[in-house]
């Protein structure tokens, strides 16, 4: 269970609440896991039947989203959370979101999976497919260390998935470089390469959101918040417009 | 549970905090020590210096070395559980506690850099410039008028009845209360709803043009509307005057303060702008506190 202590009010239900909205959160974060994990999956094994199975779930990503931000509302509404637990509510809420954007994503690179496999199709090959399982390995070790530093609240791991940003860029652009290749290699492999190319991007969009997991951790336990650090205007800098950040 | 990672960081602050239970052969140490507050007491023009306030009842050591200030045109919540000094506190800033035998207060308490904490003050006009409001309404047996009027009367702020008029007429109205008694100036003050009568107190209060009003728990026996009332009132009251301010209600103490002041057996233990307090407090004493995790 947490390092970090959620418990010790005087009033012990409290502590059952915030107990039991984290086990969720966890709960949600494991499904929005094992869901892009099966993505994956289906992907590197050309599996139609396990793409259909991630897409039959996303139902339940959903339902575990609504059901917890019904929980947070009612200890938002009955406890009138502050310092530490004004934080945890907060955090939890904008991690679900997050968690339930994972879902999204993974049902996205499944259905993208059967748009590659299902039916007489050609099979891309080893070759094309190579940075999707790059990024998808990357990805998928970042959202697993984001999920333990969620469940642990361990304020290490969290801060450590907060500051992926430049890798998870450089893993998407250098892939986006390789598959424009193909292309100009054989005009025929543009369609598969588009579908790889979002395949591609909805794996950075998860890794985005694991790591936004990371920076609300590091909120909750630390008070500090260090979203949007890389995108803030240095002093004197002259603004240039929105700040552009990977999420 | 393990130690968190939130309890380590907190040991940096807390450093300057020692619980009660201390052995004799450390105690000097530790007088020094607990008088440091976590949080900036100080401000850039304070209306009010507290430097160094300690309170005795009798044997008992109720405030240890506090040091405060409140800054003008602000709102300085002071909370903290029953009897750690807060209302005590409070008290020492108009010399309230000069009423309760054995009490002795030692420290400088600067009203406008002139301390008042002095034998040569006259406490009936500095009760005048610090005015008061308490937890239960306590309007004179008199017409809402005269609740008002008095105090302009005795200390000498109008010599005409149509002077008075004036006081009481905008007393009223800037305690959001001409409107409902404006037909009713003659009938007895305590006839008021216990929401009015507080109103009527706060009044009376700033008719003889204070310059911090002090509130000791003025709330706790309202119900919302009344509470709501009160605390819109201190919020357009905080453009004329400063005002400390005593409750139990953390929601209160987060709703209309601008500084909060958190309180434990007799020290000030962290004071800071109340955003801060109520989302990221630094002291492991105060998140406690105000997050119910020990009563």
């Amino acid at each position: 269970m947490s390092q970090y202590n959620l418990e010790g009010h005087t009033v012990r239900r409290y502590d059952g609440e915030l107990n039991h909205v984290h086990l969720r959160v966890i709960e949600l974060g494991g499904l929005a896991l094992h869901q892009t994990r099966n993505a994956l999956a289906a992907l590197q094994e050309r599996d139609v039947r396990l793409a259909r199975s991630v897409i039959g779930r996303e139902w339940e990503v959903n339902r575990l989203d609504v059901s917890i931000d019904d929980e947070l509302i009612s200890v938002i509404a009955r406890r009138a959370p502050v310092a530490r637990d004004l934080r945890i509510v907060m955090a939890f809420a904008k991690a679900v979101n997050e968690l339930e954007r994972v879902g999204d994503e993974a049902n996205k690179v499944a259905r993208l999976a059967l748009q590659l496999f299902e039916g007489i199709r050609v099979d891309p090959g080893e070759a094309l497919m190579w940075d999707v399982q790059s990024m998808g390995r990357r990805v998928l070790d970042l959202l697993e260390r984001s999920m333990d530093a969620l469940d642990r609240l361990d304020l290490l791991a969290a801060r450590g998935v907060a500051g992926c940003q430049r890798e998870l860029e450089a893993e998407f652009q250098a892939g986006m470089r390789r598959l424009s290749t193909y292309v100009m290699e054989d005009a025929r492999n543009v369609g598969q390469v588009i579908t790889l190319t979002q395949i591609i991007k909805a794996l950075e969009r998860i890794g985005d959101h694991a790591r936004h997991v990371g920076e609300y951790v590091v909120y909750l336990v630390s008070g500090e918040d260090v979203r949007h650090r890389k995108c803030a205007p240095e002093e004197g800098a002259v603004d240039e417009g929105e700040p552009q950040d990977g999420g | 549970m393990n130690t968190s990672t939130s309890d380590l960081e907190h040991k940096s602050v807390q450093t300057s905090y020692v619980a009660p239970d201390r052995t004799a052969a450390s105690r000097a140490t530790v007088d020094r020590e607990v008088r440091r507050t976590v949080g900036e007491v100080r401000v850039a023009e304070p209306r009010i210096r507290c430097n160094d306030i300690h309170v005795y009842y009798g044997a008992a050591h109720a405030i240890k070395g506090v040091n405060l200030d409140v800054a003008r045109n602000e709102v300085v919540a002071m909370i903290g559980p029953s009897g750690c000094g807060k209302s005590t506190f409070l008290r020492c800033l108009n010399r309230m506690n000069d009423t309760i035998d054995g009490c002795r207060v030692t420290g400088e308490i600067l009203l406008d850099d002139r301390d008042i904490n002095t034998r040569d003050i006259d406490v009936v006009p500095l009760r005048a410039q610090v005015g008061m409001v308490f937890q239960k309404p306590n309007p004179f047996p008199k017409s809402i008028w005269e609740n008002v009027a008095f105090g302009p009367r005795i200390h000498g702020l109008a010599r005409t009845r149509a002077q008075l008029d004036e006081i009481v007429e905008s007393s009223l109205r800037r305690a959001g209360l001409w409107d409902e008694v404006k037909d009713r100036l003659d009938t007895p003050g305590t006839g008021l709803s216990g929401g009015q009568q507080q109103r009527l107190c706060i009044a009376r209060t700033i008719a003889v043009q204070p310059e911090v009003i002090l509130m000791d728990e003025p709330c706790s026996a309202l119900d919302p509307i009344s509470t709501a009332k009160i605390e819109e009132l201190i919020d357009e009251l905080r453009q004329h005057f400063s005002i400390c301010i005593v409750t139990h209600s953390m929601q209160q103490a987060a709703r209309v303060s601008q500084r909060t002041a958190y309180f434990h057996l007799g020290d000030l233990i962290e004071v800071g702008p109340t955003e801060q307090i109520f989302t990221n407090p630094q002291h492991k004493l105060t998140e406690d506190y105000i997050t119910g995790r020990f009563g």
